[in-house]
């Protein structure tokens, strides 16, 4: 059993490069389109993640931030979609070759999944807590009786009010701020190493989306679990991540730490989305809001050269020509554009 | 002091919820209870609020897609709420909307040039010729060109379909337009872009606009008044630079405080609200948001607080600061 052998090994006893929790390289995920052809929704992907801390995936729609997330928990829709290219390493373990019953030794128990909507990850018609016992039972073999003990805790360790009464509601009978921390408690009973989050506050309002981070952070720093977090906003990101992998049309185009993100980027691509959200207290000077020009190609037709380059104010003929690499610009902070040394790149003052 | 163009009193709309015995009325929906603004000629007002806060219907109460319960519209000199059904259609020239959805709103069969003059045909608005002169102008002031004339719906991108959408709305020259929630459904980097041409719309046409948005940032860019919506009630309202620099109520300080910024480093001053938001069939009696409000007492169950001038037009409902 793989995911038996992933915990056999202590942490301290592994070799240094090991004592990263997910390493991934080189990821090229393609779906199937019709006919012959194909795109590639994920390509040449790589990022690490260290034990504990938060890693924001950020990006719009096309991006491949979900299909990356999708991709590592083999839940990519089996006709048409499959990882092609690359490695995916959990603590060393190199996933990509994984039989679907070893996957599903992997899925909850060392990595466990949140969704935007919580109904699609909450079976209807059994309550919240059959399925935290389900879980449990199956990867940790706990008994019914100690599984319901297991799913009061969980559901109590969420912030659920009532949680021995509560255990046994269908998820209809929960408000959806309610059923989001169920799902919470769902994809943590396991106590996986990583949770991956994908845009798990997209569809709350505001106020219960306050109260979401705050309790992901809580249970981080009770929990320690490494957390991936895919989002398209911004202001949760630089809330909630330590390190931030941008994406662009199936590329990871800047990483870096969360500081050298948000206050000094390097592509022009992060700098645009930046500068293109009207933040509160930035705007009483009326400016107008600095727009990226175009919209995101589609994977079917994307441009020679940089992807970004059509709707780059600082592309030139090489730019159109060649595809740039990714390259590193500061110690742990790497860009994908091949001007990065002549460019300036100007950010809105927030103050 | 001029007469505003939309005068909104006590509007209130409430959604019967059958399901009893014989399909019986079970419980009322109160969606918007006794909302009372104004809206000056070449205003733009933001309505903000959360889900189940009634901004949506009041938006549509005033188009009259939903029809109101009780209270008084006034456009213009035309009591909106009173207007005979074959009067309505007229009317609604001076009145448009643009949804969020572009996606849902355009007829997927349809070319753009159909969209477009459809509701020019619907109006009596020109010749046949003169239609599609008019519709390429129209496809012009928003960005797209005449040779997307003869596309459907689903050749477009979300954000250029979202300007279809204006586009629509422009097409029969409305003074009133109101947008609910236009640039939700939008890319980070598309929404800048139709927040941009609804800025320069509104300038060049001179536009009167009710912009519902949930979405703080882009509320305060775009709008000059703001009005907070919470369970069916208006708990604030305001000039932007007031309400935004010096929120009064509870519930605006808690809204602010908890849109995250793009800032790293953890912010402190952040009030959480607890729990969630209480369901507008059972609302709490007195003050709406004293259930999960820090500073409610047994006094704000009781009272039903009225919205209290604080100068400059800014007017909050809450008898703890005002």
């Amino acid at each position: 059993m793989p995911a038996a052998l992933i915990d056999s090994i202590p942490a301290t006893a592994r070799p240094a490069e090991a004592r990263t929790l997910l390493r991934v390289k080189d990821l090229q995920t393609t779906f199937r389109t019709g006919g012959n052809s194909s795109v590639r929704a994920v390509d040449g992907v790589s990022f690490d993640l260290d034990p504990g801390e938060t890693l924001a995936i950020v990006g719009e729609s096309g991006s491949g931030k979900s299909v990356t997330s999708l991709s590592l928990m083999g839940l990519l829709p089996k006709d048409t979609g499959s990882v092609t290219g690359g490695s995916m390493r959990l603590n060393g373990f190199e996933m990509r070759g994984f039989s679907e019953e070893e996957m599903r030794a992997v899925r909850g128990k060392q990595i466990g999944m949140i969704f935007q909507e919580p109904m699609t990850s909450l079976n209807p018609v059994k309550t919240v807590g059959w399925q935290i016992m389900e879980m449990v039972m199956h990867h940790e073999k706990l008994s019914r009786r100690a599984a319901y003990r297991r799913a009061i805790e969980m559901l109590d360790l969420v912030g659920i009010p009532e949680p021995a009464r509560r255990v046994d509601n269908y998820p209809h009978q929960m408000s959806g701020g309610m059923r989001q921390r169920a799902m919470i408690a769902m994809a943590l009973s396991c106590e996986p190493r990583i949770l991956i989050a994908d845009e798990p506050t997209t569809a709350l309002d505001v106020t219960i989306q306050a109260q979401m981070l705050e309790l992901m952070k809580d249970l981080q720093d009770r929990m320690g679990m490494a957390i991936i977090f895919i989002t398209h906003d911004l202001g949760v990101v630089a809330e909630v991540a330590d390190r931030v992998v941008v994406m662009y049309a199936g590329q990871v185009v800047e990483s870096g730490e969360v500081e050298q993100i948000f206050e000094a980027p390097r592509m022009p691509y992060t700098a645009g989305l930046m500068n293109s959200i009207p933040r509160i207290g930035a705007s009483r000077r009326k400016e107008r809001l600095r727009a990226i020009p175009g919209t995101v190609p589609p994977l079917s037709d994307l441009p020679h050269g940089c992807r970004f380059n059509p709707r780059c104010a600082h592309a030139t003929e090489l730019c159109r020509a060649t595809p740039p690499a990714l390259e590193e610009v500061g110690p742990g902070h790497a860009v994908r554009c091949a001007r990065w040394r002549d460019i300036t790149l100007d950010i809105m003052d927030t103050e | 002091m001029t007469t505003p163009l939309l005068q909104v009193s006590n509007l209130r709309k409430t959604f019967p919820i059958p399901g009893g015995l014989l399909g019986r009325i079970k419980a009322e929906v109160n969606a918007v209870n006794d909302v009372s603004f104004d809206v000056a000629r070449g205003e733009v007002v933001g309505l903000v609020g959360e889900s189940g806060s009634g901004k949506t219907t009041v938006g549509r109460t005033l188009l009259r897609l939903e029809e109101a319960t009780s209270g008084t519209v006034n456009f213009d000199g035309t009591s909106v709420l009173d207007l005979p059904p074959e009067k309505l259609r007229s009317f609604r020239k001076q009145m448009q909307i643009i949804f969020q959805d572009p996606y849902a709103s355009l007829n997927p069969r349809e070319k753009v040039r159909d969209i477009l003059s459809h509701p020019l045909k619907l109006h009596g608005i020109g010749s046949r010729e003169d239609r599609t002169d008019r519709v390429v102008s129209l496809l012009e002031k928003v960005g797209l060109g005449a040779d997307q004339l003869d596309r459907f719906p689903h050749e477009f991108s979300g954000g250029q379909r979202q300007r279809i959408g204006i586009a629509r709305a422009l097409a029969v020259e409305p003074q009133f337009i109101v947008a609910d929630e236009p640039v939700s459904a939008l890319d980070v980097s598309i929404q800048a872009q139709v927040i941009n041409l609804l800025e320069d719309l509104c300038q060049d046409l001179g536009l009167t606009m009710l912009f519902i948005a949930h979405d703080l940032g882009v509320v305060e860019h775009f709008c000059d008044r703001v009005i907070v919506m919470y369970l069916g009630r208006v708990v604030e309202m305001g000039r932007s630079v007031d309400l935004y620099s010096n929120p009064n109520h509870p519930y605006t300080q808690a809204l602010l405080s908890a849109v995250p910024q793009p800032k790293p480093g953890r912010r402190k001053d952040r009030i959480v609200l607890k729990g969630d938001i209480p369901s507008p069939i059972n609302p709490p009696s007195g003050c709406v948001f004293r259930t999960r409000c820090p500073l409610a007492d047994a006094e704000c169950a009781k009272v039903v607080p009225v919205l209290k001038d604080l100068g400059n037009g800014h007017k909050s409902a809450c008898i703890k600061t005002t």
